[in-house]
């Protein structure tokens, strides 16, 4: 389809850091190409901010591919926008109409406080993941054969998809409770269904929840959201294998 | 002597490694608490470094740019690794993936270094199971495998179309699982700004915390870069919008050799350029290449056809296509490597038969039209139905190309709303990955004693091409199983040292001169953005120092950068302070490092008077325009010391490559 230019008006969140109060701000722009992705049209305000003499909207990105997990934004009361299966970076401009206005927001929860603008701060993640997301081996030369290990092709292949999680935020922002459960979920389902991550098992689940607790994400109730908004599909069963999990180590904890 | 010494080992190339390890010298367990290393770049190079480092005891603080070092851009390698492990019994052996990346590189990579590569790849594996990456498997258990570009063997192991992703999450946990425990301590959202020597040795560096601007001296006994390659020197790649080169470049600027800087691998399957507001561009990965053909019209004034919307591809009759690979190549046809079928989709498009409608008409056809319809025929086969009609045959051919490539073919619609099991893919060559970088010896250590370079950062292991899925292999083995050796062998003279203080004066003076720059591109007022002289780089770049380079081209590229670095110094725009999250200052301060890298880009092409791998020179090649190598007189390194912000100025240096275990020949393709 052949491209065309669309005019819209923009309400994006400013904020200039942690400690100051927001506002959203309105802004028009013109001769936006409908092949450009979200954020270049969002490089484009800010060409024009600049050219202004206006400080630029400050947004979180990198790989524009869908994989890095870096870009976030709430579009339109929708994380990552309104098409489902995608990140921001890979969100097109042709999913818009001349003259629309588009509501541009940072992910929204306590556990992920504002740095700037639409870039939030999701290093609670990061220590999550510190408190137990890996299987306790060394590096060494000497580890037995990669192929002495066979592992269901079925166990496999569901251990890849909970790995798929790009630890983007996007089913914590979703969440009217600020759960991080899918991606705890995702972490400690791709250890539980693998025999490596058998040993340490128990330990891994209570040191990650315990650890999501007290970062402040809040509780699952089974809504579901989560699963709709999460970019790479990851499926709510890995919630309640997760529950499983915890349970099971609670009965056999002596910790 | 040379300045440049390479420190191969002596001995049966596989013995070097094996030996060298049982010589070097070892840091005991009590004394490594005592010793302080840096790792600027959390990609699988730097995680996997930080990690082992961690797990050994030493203390290791580790820096990247990005809000999490698991967003580095290992992360969006999209094929495969490469590994020895000859689990498919196909003939494969440390020897083959040796020879192969060596010829592969087009016979510009150091021999030991390659060797001892393929030597550890098998390792790698080992490793990345243990940690729990979830590799493909057989029905089995077993691993699974499948071929790439350049080989005769299936040895690439791979999850899915993200094993990069999946490689990288396995070494961010061994990462995590250190900064865990203590023994690794993360900066997040930091960049390195300088390198700070002291002797003569790296003992340092000074860091931006881009958030709250501060800068912050680091001390150590050891830097290690792992900062990743500098393909956004064009402006538009398949690397991530933060790809940058200055961690390397700053090391470069003090007194460490960069390495066949013009070595760059453009990678012929990219979704081709859309505008002029595009940010990057995408791979479509190297395996659709097994299913899809490459064609444009014969006929040019069915391309210009095309390009208006008057023709579709699908009424460009058969004998009207242009199967150029296939033409030009028929042994290898469209599963030629890498540099060879970019440089033939240029060739048809300066010849005026490209079908894309944006400015430079560049796009060629990638085809599945013929594998889903045999494809179709055999799946019907298989399912008893001998004389299928051509409906069934092409609804079970999608089938298939969908349980093959579905994510891909979802990807390239979602960026140019059209569907490719209806009509051919456009593509168009794109630059991925640059295989030159800070010179290495041969533990791993820059010209800077005390400074290692690992991963794509450093330049040692791909020659003037990468095959594919050899990246990642690098990455891993340079951080999991080279540097902790000969990193420590390095630091064994380091237990009587001491904390190093960062209150000297070289510390000063590298701090206030990072703040006299910043300082001085704040106040600059100027009138044009980071990215208006970003992009003027990166034409002048892709145009002069891309696919195909020469003399006149190359002088012009030279001359036109060095007064667009004026230009930028005086001119460029950045607004907001230095005391804040300030993401046009990060930018304007990777520019203005890329600026004077794409100048030493192009004096480094205009001396190689020879055709070698990606790159490309006009006036040396066959009479069928294959690449002339010229092993004579430039069978050498090219390693550059830095002589000012003029790259002109810069001094050169070789290190005579040495065949001493493979037959130096020409590769052929055909």
């Amino acid at each position: 389809m052949a491209a065309k230019s669309i005019n819209i008006t923009l309400k994006i969140w400013r904020q200039k850091n942690a400690n100051t109060k927001g506002a959203l701000e309105t802004y028009s722009l013109n001769e936006v190409s409908t092949d450009s992705s979200f954020l270049e049209m969002l490089d484009q305000l800010n060409e024009q901010l600049i050219n202004d003499r206006k400080e630029p909207v400050a947004f979180d990105h990198d790989c524009r591919e869908g994989i890095c997990g870096m870009c976030s934004l709430y579009i339109n009361g929708r994380a990552h926008g309104p098409e489902t299966g995608t990140t921001t970076c890979q969100l097109h401009m042709r999913m818009f109409s001349d003259g629309d206005t588009i509501y541009v927001e940072p992910w929204r929860s306590r556990a992920f406080p504002i740095v700037k603008d639409l870039v939030v701060d999701r290093s609670a993640f990061d220590r999550i993941q510190q408190a137990g997301g890996f299987v306790s081996v060394n590096t060494s030369g000497n580890t037995m054969d990669a192929n002495s290990l066979p592992i269901p092709k079925d166990d496999a292949d569901k251990a890849f998809e909970a790995a798929a999680c790009i630890g983007c935020g996007a089913c914590v922002a979703s969440c009217k409770n600020g759960s991080a459960m899918l991606f705890v979920g995702a972490k400690v389902s791709q250890y539980a269904l693998l025999p490596q991550g058998k040993v340490e098992a128990r330990d891994r689940v209570l040191n990650m929840v315990r650890q999501m607790d007290e970062e402040g994400f809040g509780n699952c109730t089974n809504t579901g959201a989560c699963e709709i908004e999460c970019p790479k599909g990851i499926s709510l069963e890995n919630i309640a294998r997760m529950n499983r999990e915890f349970l099971k180590a609670g009965l056999s904890s002596e910790k | 002597m040379s300045v440049l010494d390479s420190k191969i080992p002596t001995g049966p190339i596989a013995e070097k490694w094996t030996n060298h390890k049982n010589h070097m010298n070892l840091v005991a367990p009590n004394n490594r608490p005592k010793i302080d290393v840096i790792v600027v770049g959390t990609g699988l190079a730097g995680a996997s470094a930080a990690a082992s480092l961690g797990e050994m005891g030493y203390n290791v603080k580790a820096f990247c740019f990005q809000d999490s070092p698991r967003r580095a851009h290992s992360i969006a390698a999209q094929g495969g690794i490469n590994a020895a492990k000859n689990y498919q019994n196909d003939g494969d052996s440390v020897y083959r993936l040796f020879y192969d990346t060596i010829k592969g590189g087009d016979y510009r990579a150091r021999e030991a270094n390659v060797h001892r590569l393929a030597e550890v790849s098998g390792n790698i594996i080992d490793q990345c199971v243990a940690q729990g990456v979830p590799f493909a498997r057989e029905y089995g258990g077993l691993l699974d495998n499948r071929s790439f570009g350049g080989t005769q063997v299936q040895r690439t192991f791979y999850a899915a179309g993200q094993t990069g992703q999946q490689l990288l999450l396995g070494a961010y946990s061994a990462l995590s699982r250190q900064i865990g425990l203590g023994r690794v301590k993360m900066y997040h959202r930091h960049e390195m700004m300088d390198l700070v020597k002291i002797d003569g040795k790296a003992r340092g560096i000074i860091a931006r915390n881009l958030v709250t601007g501060e800068i912050e001296k680091h001390a150590a006994h050891a830097v290690v870069i792992a900062s990743g390659g500098y393909g956004n020197v064009y402006f538009l790649s398949t690397n991530a919008m933060g790809s940058n080169v200055s961690a390397a470049w700053k090391v470069h600027k003090r007194g460490a050799m960069f390495a066949n800087p013009c070595f760059v691998q453009i990678h012929p399957t990219c979704v081709p350029v859309h505008g002029t507001n595009q940010s990057k561009l995408t791979l479509m990965s190297e395996s659709l290449r097994n299913s899809g053909r490459i064609w444009v019209p014969k006929k040019k004034e069915d391309a210009a056809a095309i390009r208006a919307g008057q023709l579709k591809p699908t009424q460009i009759a058969e004998d009207d296509r242009d199967y150029f690979l296939e033409r030009r190549y028929p042994a290898f046809g469209n599963l030629v490597p890498r540099d060879v079928a970019s440089r033939a989709a240029k060739e048809r498009c300066d010849a005026g038969h490209g079908i894309e409608a944006n400015d430079t008409n560049e796009g060629v056809y990638l085809d599945f039209a013929t594998e889903i319809l045999s494809k179709g025929r055999q799946s019907a086969y298989a399912l008893g139905d001998h004389n299928p009609t051509e409906e069934k045959m092409q609804e079970l051919g999608k089938k298939w190309i969908e349980e093959k490539y579905g994510n891909l073919f979802q990807m390239y619609q979602k960026i140019t709303d059209e569907n490719p099991y209806e009509t051919p893919m456009k593509i168009y060559p794109a630059v991925h990955y640059t295989m030159g970088g800070v010179w290495v010896d041969y533990n791993l250590q820059s010209t800077i004693p005390g400074c290692f370079v690992t991963g794509e950062a450093n330049f040692s292991d791909h020659g003037a091409n990468r095959l594919g899925a050899s990246a990642l292999m690098q990455g891993l083995a340079d951080g999991y199983f080279v540097l902790p050796y000969t990193i420590s062998d390095y630091l064994s003279n380091e237990i009587r040292t001491g904390k190093i203080s960062t209150e000297s004066p070289e510390f000063d003076e590298a701090a206030e001169s990072v703040k006299a720059s910043i300082e001085k591109i704040l106040s600059n007022n100027g009138t044009h953005t980071v990215d208006h002289f970003h992009k003027r780089l990166g034409l002048i770049m892709w145009n002069k120092v891309g696919m195909g380079r020469n003399e006149k081209g190359l002088k012009e590229a030279i001359e036109e950068i060095g007064l667009l670095r004026e230009e930028f110094h005086n001119n460029v725009y950045v607004p907001g302070t230095a005391e804040e999250l300030n993401q046009e200052l990060e930018k304007a301060l990777r520019v203005a490092d890329l600026i004077e890298l794409g100048q030493l880009m192009a004096v480094d092409a205009l001396q190689r008077k020879e055709s070698c791998g990606g790159h490309f020179r006009d006036e040396y090649q066959d009479a069928e325009g294959e690449t002339l190598r010229d092993d004579e007189n430039f069978k050498f390194v090219a390693a550059w010391e830095y002589q000012g912000s003029d790259s002109t100025k810069s001094t050169l240096h070789k290190e005579d490559l040495k065949y001493e275990f493979i037959k130096i020949a020409a590769r052929n393709y055909k």
